[in-house]
């Protein structure tokens, strides 16, 4: 069974001028144990992608499907989207000014649990659980007890969002130009990480607008979006191919 | 837009959760304020005839004054003649102090308004260990109740006795310790301080009096809860706690109401005085019924509270969690007499709905090197209106003081107001005057971000809101923080989705 599928999705984003589309019929499928590099110009609708699949508001689905595990995501609640497993690693991760970061994973794991009727995490094992992630990171543990986000540098904010996908361990992991911003070092921390996370019981759908990252991720596909549809598919040679030539002679 | 965000919050209306009506026979005085009004509450109290003259005395006074209208809050005028300014529970009538004759009905409203366990226990005449109620060792809390206008129970008289503390209605202290209510009664807030505090003066019901004796840490958390119970009828506590040198104190107020439809007043005067070296920690947790989603009924709650650092290196640090009331009308504030003495204010207060609240601090610097905080958390949603006004004065007198002032304004929707209006007064060009504020919002995104974590929306919510308040919240005593946090997650539920 597919993990992923999405199946002529149109969607606008609501402007001031009115509602604008950007997906205009985009088809995507994700099998467990795969990863997805979705490549494409500026304005192409990547973000929109990630935005419309994880429900975030601001956007309006004119048709198609999504799904994911064989649940309808269109249907669902932003956190019932991630209480069945997906997980948007966040282009600009937000400041909870005073939300202590164990606080929120915390809330987070407890959630989530619930909802699965499993049982919640023992606090004490739970908080070691979360040390251990930071340090592999390189994330020092006096940020767990920072705001979330509060302060962070660039970097910081994500190998934090690194540090949830590991610990909360969705079975589709959307990640938005995670690499946006980063130095190399800090990319090869947070490549490490989805590495990590990868396994053949989930996917991972990584939105990038450059070449660089798939050094560090190998994917097995890579798409281009242009327009609101995936004009282009193929390996990671692909990736290579538009570094090279850039967008303008596909569309 | 979906379903979850920011402006479905607040559409629906909280439902009240301390809404309920005790069914106990009251002795209620008819509506109507005159002179003689004034003398049946002083000779039904059997008091002396200093304190019905001082009474008297108020009430001339406030007949010649005006009511105020300079706060950022909107009502239609109240008739004050229309208002009922005595009522006892009849079972008092007789007047039991003893536990076992308490009304079962009074202890059942005791056990809905959720009074935590070991509370319960203490209104029950039971002696806690500490170690099995689940409160940090040590910190036992006494409980005075006064429901509507007569204290009807004190507990661990004995123990605080034992350390020369003295809890109790203040028409007990009237009668027991007349030299000290004599002496320090409307020391703080004279009379003819306002409108209010007049009134107040002239029909004051019951409420606590406490003196702490030099040198003596208070052995226990003394803790008050108001209620306001009869149909019409105004509130008139008034309280009185004197720190002795070097002494030290905490006391908790927290209040809750019974649903009503008419709007009910209550106008409180709480006067404090910390003589040199002493410390008084007065924290309020304050959910009356604030009225429902159209505005309708709710208690207005025209407070006054001060407290006087009367000598050198005293201290008086007031925190308040406010989050109920129609209409919120209050200053806690600090008179810095004493060198070196320290004024501490912080306060999260909530609105929701139709609810309005002119809420802040007074620091009035005399002293040399004093030193006040004032933190402000403001947080509306709704349609409410949510206002800090503050007063920073440094007399010539007061070398070197320092004030740090930070307001801090939290907006969940787009319907309600948060506005601030800080006023300094600095005659003492020594001085350090710092003032920060700021406004923000629950965003979307910060919304967003919770639930693509799997969290719901209205814990979310819940959790934002905390953490804006943790600065407050810390410097509430244990047991306070844990119920303040509750109260504003009740008072924001409903309003979420």
């Amino acid at each position: 069974m597919n993990l992923l599928d999405v199946s002529n999705l149109h969607a606008s984003v609501e402007t001031d001028d009115g509602p604008q589309p950007i997906l205009k019929g985009l088809n995507l499928t994700v099998k467990a144990g795969e990863v997805h590099a979705i490549m494409g110009p500026n304005g192409s609708g990547k973000s929109t992608l990630a935005n419309v699949l994880s429900g975030r508001p601001g956007y309006t689905v004119g048709g198609g499907g999504a799904m994911l595990g064989g649940n309808n995501l269109l249907d669902l609640e932003p956190f019932e989207r991630a209480q069945i497993g997906m997980f948007l690693a966040f282009q600009y991760p937000v400041e909870i000014p005073g939300v202590s970061n164990m606080e929120f994973l915390k809330a987070s794991i407890d959630s989530l649990a619930r909802a699965r009727g499993e049982e919640q995490p023992n606090t004490a094992s739970f908080m070691r659980t979360v040390r251990e992630l930071a340090a592999s990171l390189d994330l020092d543990p006096a940020f767990l007890k920072r705001g979330v986000n509060e302060g962070f540098s660039g970097g910081e904010k994500k190998r934090n969002e690194i540090m949830q996908l590991l610990l909360l361990n969705p079975k589709l992991a959307l990640l938005d130009e995670t690499d946006s911003g980063l130095d190399i070092d800090a990319l090869k921390v947070v490549a490490d990480g989805v590495n990590r996370y990868r396994s053949e019981s989930n996917g991972v759908v990584l939105i990038t607008h450059y070449q660089r990252l798939l050094d560090y991720i190998v994917p097995d596909y890579v798409h281009v979006l242009s327009n609101g549809q995936i004009i282009e598919s193929g390996d990671k040679s692909l990736a290579l191919e538009l570094e090279a030539k850039g967008y303008a002679w596909l569309t | 837009m979906s379903k979850s965000s920011v402006d479905d919050l607040v559409e629906a209306g909280s439902e009240y959760h301390a809404g309920f009506v005790t069914d106990v026979e009251s002795e209620t005085l008819p509506p109507g304020l005159d002179e003689s009004v004034v003398r049946f509450i002083s000779a039904r109290k059997g008091e002396p005839q200093w304190l019905t003259d001082w009474r008297l005395e108020a009430f001339a006074k406030w007949r010649e004054m005006r009511e105020p209208n300079w706060a950022h809050v909107h009502y239609p005028p109240i008739d004050f003649q229309a208002i009922s300014y005595y009522s006892a529970p009849k079972s008092q009538t007789d007047g039991p102090r003893s536990l076992d004759e308490v009304d079962p009905e009074l202890l059942r409203t005791y056990e809905k308004l959720g009074i935590p366990l070991h509370e319960q226990a203490a209104l029950a005449g039971v002696v806690p260990d500490p170690a099995a109620i689940g409160t940090p060792a040590g910190t036992n809390v006494a409980v005075d109740v006064v429901f509507d206008s007569v204290s009807i129970a004190t507990t661990f008289k004995e123990t605080l006795a034992a350390a020369g503390v003295i809890f109790c209605p203040i028409s007990e202290a009237v009668h027991s310790h007349p030299e000290l209510v004599q002496k320090y009664l409307g020391s703080v807030i004279p009379q003819r301080d306002n409108y209010y505090a007049a009134l107040n003066s002239a029909v004051f019901s019951d409420g606590s009096f406490v003196y702490i004796p030099k040198g003596v840490r208070c052995p226990m958390e003394l803790s008050t809860y108001f209620r306001i119970n009869e149909r019409n009828t105004g509130q008139f506590e008034r309280t009185l706690i004197i720190a002795d040198e070097g002494s030290h104190v905490s006391y908790l107020e927290g209040c809750t109401a019974p649903m009503r439809d008419e709007n009910q007043l209550h106008a409180a005067v709480v006067e404090l005085v910390a003589m040199g070296d002493a410390e008084i920690k007065y924290s309020t947790v304050q959910n009356w019924y604030p009225g429902d989603e159209n505005g309708k009924g709710g208690i207005y709650n025209f407070v006054t509270k001060r407290g006087l650092c009367a000598g050198p290196r005293a201290k008086i640090s007031w925190t308040q969690v406010e989050t109920g009331s129609a209409i919120t009308w209050k200053y806690p504030s600090v008179v810095l007499r004493g060198d070196e003495s320290v004024g501490e204010f912080y306060s999260v207060a909530l609105t929701n709905n139709r609810q309005q609240a002119d809420t802040g601090t007074k620091m009035i610097h005399m002293g040399k090197n004093t030193k006040s905080t004032i933190v402000s958390k403001g947080i509306s949603a709704g349609g409410s209106e949510n206002c800090y006004r503050g007063l920073v004065r440094i007399s010539p007198t007061a070398q070197n003081a320092r004030n740090f002032t930070q307001c801090d304004s939290l907006l969940i929707g787009d319907q309600c107001g948060a506005h601030t209006f800080p006023y300094i007064e600095n005659k003492n060009n020594s001085a350090t005057v710092e003032h920060e504020a700021s406004t923000s919002k629950v965003s979307d995104d910060q919304l967003f971000a919770c639930q693509q974590r799997g969290i719901e929306t209205e814990q979310a919510v819940s959790m934002i809101v905390n953490g804006f308040c943790k600065e407050v919240f810390r410097e509430l005593p244990m047991e306070f923080a844990v119920e303040a946090g509750k109260l504003l997650e009740v008072s924001l539920e409903g309003a979420v989705g």
